[in-house]
């Protein structure tokens, strides 16, 4: 008999008290709520995001060339990977160098490690837990490229934000792989004092685009 | 190489050497403190949700443990069709060398790891280190312990009995030894300790091509793995490497992709008392051009079944392993979580190690009495376990167990901890009050113990005030 058989026999042997009959299959009870009503969306994505001491500026939607350019200026970020289906004209007003990824052309990891960070949108924003989804989309970019700079900058539009994490969930792709975000990163491993920056970027820069209404 | 809990003294004797140690008792009562005031104020912003999200999670768990089987094969199903391979693990030596195999394949000696109680429960490294295989933990706590050549004492924190001086001087003295070295004049600050670890591991995450890891849920219909962590090692170790080996207890299934929306809600808060970790991970089978290009998935049962077919033990394998109760629970605030003699302490190692073990040791044996039965563990548990309810459950087959003292046991446990057994009853009764699922007479042996003891008043001062003014909990 192989494991596998040998487990699933145990398994089975195991629960001889359930019923035959017991459906195996079991409507989601729900019951619980989509969010929890803690205030407007996008202020309360802002107080999260700050809370965890990611650096959060809310910018109008004609303006992201220019706020992506000063963010950058103020990092002193001049070698900038960005994912290939990034829209060019957020790059417009910088002058930083683009090293450019694709899945065909990755950026070899020794230049990831070299750049000054990253910019790139995200697929999915959660306000009640200042949680930024990304799920690998063309302006995302392979998993690699926000994870080795030192420095994130990822801008979120009005529409991306929803309140809470069950209405995330229904709207993310699980066949895609996804990165949940929430500040930068962090340890509480030495006699739990929060620390901000270990092996992710230790800087979170998000601009957070104002509906244009 | 790592300790290893084999040859621990069994609970009352590890738990009075602990009690006696005041910069564990320090250290511990500090981290644990914190971090409970922390989860109670991100439960508490939850409102009247959180028990219908708590009543979900244990609702979900208890029905997949109902209909295992299929959701194992399932499972198996969905991460094979997304490209991934599923390999079965009957017991520990099995697993290990699964993965032993798995790695030599790829040619390579060196592996990173992020933290995963599984490959623990298993003694994997050691397993790894047998076939020339070095794994390095990657977590920092982790590599607290590894370089310390210390034991976890705890599930999340696995450092937490150790000091910034000593984690200072851990690292000063040995990282050079597994590879690049930590800066002279390395100073105590978190930061700077942080900062050492984002060094020593830097190029090794950007070389390494194989990683192993384990997984807080494993969704059936979906074949997605899902990983929590705060620091980027698990995003690192998940990502980077060519090869990815998720070693995986049969536990940790959920059904469906949308019982994330109850579970990436109770874990963080209950865990590490934040709205949300830092960095979640997900990924199903192989995603072409980003990630591992080869996954393996590893189902563990090593006990797990025989856990399963205790229908009052059962309710153990919902835990999602956020240690909620460990940090809630007076007996691991004075003990330390090395007492225990598991990889799982606290109150969910008291009933999980010795289902696991089957108990089969003084060890074992001793568990399901290092506990006041207060319940504060079943209140604070994101899945409802009734861990009392268990402890009781497994006190009544110590003690039917052939030639096995139930009171002395029950006593020299009780006593290690509280120093009188005054003390005990004053925990227990006061704390039993509070709760109604805890029976105040418990039958078997223990109910003969507390049949025969006049249980005092319930003192007007809270326990821990009590411990406080006879100077034992400070310092
Ligand atoms: S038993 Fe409950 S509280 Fe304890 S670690 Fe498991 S899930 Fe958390």
């Amino acid at each position: 008999m192989s494991s596998r058989e040998r487990i699933l026999a145990r398994v089975r042997r195991a629960l001889a008290d359930v019923p035959a009959d017991e459906p195996p299959v079991r409507d989601s009870g729900g019951g619980f709520a989509d969010s929890h009503g803690v205030g407007p969306t996008l202020e309360v994505l802002e107080d999260r995001l700050t809370d965890y001491r990611a650096l959060v500026r809310r910018v109008a939607a004609d303006r992201i060339a220019e706020e992506v350019a000063a963010s950058l200026e103020r990092r002193g970020a001049s070698r900038v990977v960005v994912p290939a289906g990034l829209p060019r004209e957020w790059l417009s007003a910088s002058s930083a160098a683009w090293l450019t990824d694709t899945a065909e052309e990755p950026v070899p990891l020794g230049d990831l490690d070299g750049a000054d960070g990253v910019v790139t949108a995200c697929a999915v924003a959660v306000a009640e837990t200042g949680t930024i989804v990304l799920d690998g989309g063309p302006d995302q970019g392979r998993r690699a490229i926000t994870l080795v700079p030192d420095y994130h900058l990822c801008v979120v539009r009005a529409d991306q934000v929803v309140d809470g994490v069950p209405q995330a969930v229904r709207l993310l792709d699980p066949a895609r792989p996804l990165t949940w975000i929430s500040g930068p990163s962090a340890t509480s491993d030495i006699e739990l004092d929060r620390v901000e920056g270990v092996h992710g970027p230790r800087t979170l820069e998000v601009l957070l685009v104002e509906p244009t209404s | 190489m790592s300790g290893t809990f084999l040859g621990m003294p069994p609970f009352p004797e590890a738990a009075r050497d602990a009690v006696n140690d005041s910069r564990l008792r320090h250290n511990l009562r500090k981290a644990t403190h914190t971090i409970r005031d922390r989860r109670a104020a991100v439960v508490d912003e939850m409102g009247a949700d959180w028990q219908r999200l708590r009543a979900e999670g244990a609702a979900v768990k208890e029905h997949t443990l109902r209909h295992l089987d299929r959701y194992l094969e399932q499972l198996e199903e969905s991460v094979e069709r997304a490209g991934g391979r599923v390999h079965w693990a009957s017991d520990a030596a099995e697993a290990n060398a699964i993965v032993t195999d798995l790695v030599k394949a790829t040619g390579e000696t060196d592996v990173v790891k992020v933290k995963s109680m599984a490959t623990q429960e298993i003694e994997l490294n050691d397993a790894l280190a047998r076939a020339g295989i070095t794994a390095y933990e990657t977590d920092l706590a982790e590599l607290i312990v590894q370089l310390g050549e210390d034991l976890p004492s705890h599930i999340l924190v696995p450092a937490i009995h150790l000091g910034r001086a000593q984690i200072r001087e851990i690292f000063l003295e040995q990282m050079a030894e597994w590879g690049v070295p930590a800066p002279p004049g390395l100073t105590d600050d978190p930061r700077a300790l942080a900062e050492a670890a984002r060094v020593h591991l830097r190029e090794r995450f950007l070389r390494t091509r194989t990683a192993i890891s384990g997984a807080n849920f494993a969704v059936a219909d979906t074949g997605t793995l899902v990983v929590l962590e705060s620091e980027g090692n698990g995003r690192m170790c998940l990502t980077l490497p060519q090869t990815l080996i998720s070693v995986v207890g049969i536990e940790k299934i959920v059904p469906t992709w949308s019982d994330l929306e109850v579970f990436m809600q109770l874990l963080p808060r209950s865990s590490t008392g934040e709205r949300m970790n830092p960095y979640t991970s997900t990924w199903t089978g192989v995603t072409p051009g980003d990630g591992p290009q080869e996954f393996h998935l590893v189902l563990l049962d090593n006990g797990r079944t025989d856990v399963l077919a205790d229908t009052v033990g059962r309710q153990a394998l919902r835990c999602i392993r956020c240690s909620a109760c460990l940090n809630t629970c007076p007996v691991y605030e004075r003990t330390g979580g090395h007492s225990y003699g598991s990889v799982y302490p606290g109150p969910i190692g008291a009933i999980l190690t010795p289902q696991l073990h089957g108990m089969s040791s003084e060890v074992d044996e001793a568990l399901p009495y290092a506990s006041s039965l207060c319940g504060a563990c079943y209140e604070v548990c994101p899945v409802a376990i009734d861990i009392p309810e268990v402890l009781v459950h497994l006190r009544e087959e110590v003690a039917a167990s052939p030639g096995h003292a139930g009171e002395r046991a029950l006593m020299a446990g009780a006593e290690a901890v509280l120093s009188s057994p005054r003390a005990l009853d004053a925990v227990q009764r006061a704390a039993g009050l509070g709760r109604g699922a805890v029976p105040r007479h418990l039958p078997g042996m223990a109910g003969a113990w507390t049949d025969t003891r006049d249980i005092p008043e319930v003192p007007a001062e809270s326990f821990r005030q009590w411990w406080n003014k006879r100077g034992k909990g400070n310092q």
